[in-house]
């Protein structure tokens, strides 16, 4: 055990840590989020392909099983055609009698790792790149490859969350914190202002401001568009938290001492007041995360979002859309569970910080 | 309880005034106005506008006066005369089509509302009765599941499974047999065989939601020191759990419909196209996706509006049944 002079010397975050430590699903989880994170980063290299390869012969090849025996080590076998006596429609088949062997760092599709590195290794993959190709996942209605494409739609779908959500806790941190300091007129103004905001549906919203964007607009200006179309919504339930703050500790000793000793309000205000519930903004903000995936995932699918070429688990999710396309192909629903591991992980995560997140309540 | 409802009503005019400027706002968004758009629309089907036809619509929409002017005419006319406007894509009245769809998203939306109490009540007070039990767990994980899964991807997987394993159509509201017959008891019969699918992909993430904000109200509740003088004086446990804690946990039953009913409306948005639903939903996503603006605000209002409405109608149930909130008024 813990010995008790510790407890009493031990810095805020350290106490947290501890707490946190306690919730083992929460520290599971917190692990599983920052692998996905990590997958985000490496995605080029941890892909097999660049997903954007499209192969007229494989299309919706279903998913091949990856076999391992000693000879050839980890193998996969390629595909046949056969066609229905009946029917005369083509499927695939495995081809038994032959193997395609799979191995560790292959040379495949040049790429650049980090954005500036370039490199042509992949962690796995076929051994020959020029022979038959490889299809994990299976293949989409062009033949890409699905488990490249959803690793590579990893770095948006990630990254969207965390760029939406800092646009989100700026406003909601400025705005949040002038209405909770000074409270009175500006305080009741702010407020009614969220109100209206949180009023509207936000699907809705988000779909009408979104549709507004120019179709000339490259990916890289969908992409922030959408990140700014998400925050200045979502900013609303964040503004009210740190608010809620603010008020707690207004009348605390520690403010009257600042104000005592000559302190600026700003000084006062993010330098004294905000310290002290930044584990509260953490993890509130690491459970808004998984809603702004949510809500690029469905406002993609919808194909209001990001467009291909661009990659995300929305617009891999787009070509779901059609229920014959998912009778035919139900591999390209995978991509969702990609989205449901990554936000059930990030809302245990989350859940964890917030209880952990005030060392000194009990 | 009268002063408490006048006040919540006065409080809700400027509410909806900003509401009606915020969808104007979105109205006028996309880059060129109405009238170049539709011209555009016109000369790409090969017919031009009649000059007269311009200006009728320059005149309409006073589209040659400021913004202000023009707000003014677009508001105005929706509330004095219930003219939203035109659909230029479906070339008819806009307050038409949402005459033909809005009552099945109301009912919907309505059926959902109450699925979602009906099974989240239960639930809830049995999680937090027997706390830690392998029913509370498993409700709980159910519930992180109905949190995390998009609800289209719900919709999609009853579909795929309905016609994969059951030759079924799960889509639509009615069988393609029923959909001009004149109504009988099979075809009731069939609508609700249809009907549950799409209130319970809309409801799943609602009854998580629910069912957390009971569960943790009614555990903070149950520890309270009026629990144990109840227990102390030998009231049984059922009657006492359901006179008193529950009673007051039950406030988050009202104050959340405030947020369910938006997401009732975004569920519809996203997962009406893939169920193949006649409702408000895929109205507005094709209104969008052809910047049909006037048709895509009119649905914004309503759906503002509505969610207002059911607000209020939540508040003031709340007021109704907790006494301290109708005093803070």
């Amino acid at each position: 055990m813990r010995k008790e002079q510790d407890v009493d010397v031990a810095s805020q975050w350290k106490l947290v840590w501890w707490g946190f430590k306690r919730h083992r699903v929460a520290l599971v989880c917190g692990f599983v989020t920052l692998a996905i994170y990590l997958v985000a980063v490496f995605a080029p290299f941890l892909a097999p392909g660049s997903g954007q390869k499209t192969n007229s012969d494989y299309i919706y090849a279903p998913p091949q099983a990856l076999q391992f025996d000693l000879d050839t080590g980890l193998y996969v076998h390629p595909y046949t055609l056969k066609q229905d006596p009946e029917t005369l429609a083509l499927s695939f088949a495995a081809d038994e009698t032959k193997k395609v062997p799979v191995g560790f760092f292959v040379k495949g599709e040049p790429y650049e790792l980090l954005g500036f590195i370039p490199w042509d290794r992949h962690l796995f993959g076929p051994e020959n790149p020029g022979g038959p190709p490889m299809y994990l996942l299976g293949a989409d209605s062009v033949g890409r490859d699905l488990l490249s494409r959803i690793i590579r739609g990893t770095t948006v779908s990630m990254s969207i969350g965390l760029v939406g959500v800092l646009l989100s806790l700026v406003l909601g941190i400025v705005l949040g914190g002038v209405s909770g300091y000074f409270g009175g007129r500006t305080d009741t103004l702010i407020q009614r202002v969220i109100e209206i905001i949180m009023s509207i549906p936000t699907i809705p919203l988000w779909m009408a401001l979104f549709a507004a964007v120019p179709a000339s607009w490259s990916q890289l200006e969908r992409y922030f568009a959408l990140t700014v179309v998400i925050s200045l919504v979502g900013w609303t339930g964040l503004a009210r938290e740190v608010r809620g703050k603010f008020f707690a500790v207004r009348g605390e000793e520690y403010v009257m001492a600042a104000t005592a000793d000559g302190a600026g309000r700003l000084r006062i205000m993010f330098r004294h007041m905000l310290p002290s519930f930044t584990s509260h903004i953490i993890a509130s903000l690491s459970l808004s995360i998984p809603s702004v995936i949510l809500a690029e995932t469905a406002l993609s699918f919808i194909g209001l979002g990001l467009q291909t070429p661009m990659i995300s688990w929305g617009v891999l999710l787009q070509e779901a859309q059609n229920i014959r396309a998912v009778s035919t192909a139900p591999w390209m629903l995978i991509p969702g569970i990609a989205v449901v591991i990554t936000v059930l992980a990030m809302n245990f995560f989350g859940d964890g910080l917030r209880d952990a997140a005030d060392p000194y309540k009990h | 309880m009268l002063r408490y409802i006048g006040r919540r009503i006065l409080i809700l005019i400027p509410t909806l005034a900003a509401i009606s400027v915020i969808t104007f706002v979105v109205i006028q968004l996309p880059p060129g106005d109405y009238l170049t758009t539709l011209t555009a629309q016109r000369a790409a089907q090969g017919d031009s506008m009649p000059t007269g036809e311009l200006a009728r619509l320059t005149e309409r929409y006073a589209l040659d006066e400021p913004v202000i002017v023009q707000y003014w005419q677009w508001i105005s006319n929706i509330l004095l005369h219930g003219d939203f406007g035109e659909s230029f894509d479906y070339a008819r009245p806009v307050s038409a089509l949402l005459a033909e769809r809005l009552p099945l998203t109301i009912a919907l939306s309505v059926s959902t509302l109450i699925f979602i109490w009906v099974v989240s009540f239960p639930i809830g007070v049995y999680s937090a009765i027997r706390q830690y039990s392998l029913g509370d767990y498993g409700f709980t994980f159910l519930g992180y599941l109905g949190l995390a899964v998009p609800n289209f991807l719900i919709a999609l997987l009853l579909m795929w499974i309905g016609l994969q394993f059951f030759d079924l159509n799960a889509g639509g509201i009615l069988s393609p047999e029923y959909r001009d017959a004149p109504w009988s008891p099979a075809k009731v019969g069939d609508l609700l065989a249809h009907l549950w699918v799409p209130i319970v992909i809309w409801g799943t993430a609602g009854t998580a939601g629910n069912i957390r904000v009971l569960r943790a109200n009614l555990l903070d509740e149950l520890r309270k020191p009026y629990v144990v003088a109840a227990r102390a004086r030998g009231m049984p446990e059922r009657t006492m759990t359901i006179t008193y804690p529950v009673r007051v946990a039950m406030n988050p039953f009202f104050s959340t419909i405030g947020w369910i009913l938006p997401g009732l409306i975004a569920a519809d948005a996203i997962t009406s196209k893939v169920l193949n639903l006649q409702t408000t939903g895929p109205l507005m996503l094709r209104a969008l996706l052809a910047q049909d603006m006037y048709l895509a605000g009119a649905i914004l209002l309503i759906s503002a509006v509505l969610v207002v409405i059911g607000t209020l109608v939540s508040d003031i149930a709340l007021g109704w049944l907790d006494p301290r909130v109708r005093l803070r008024y």
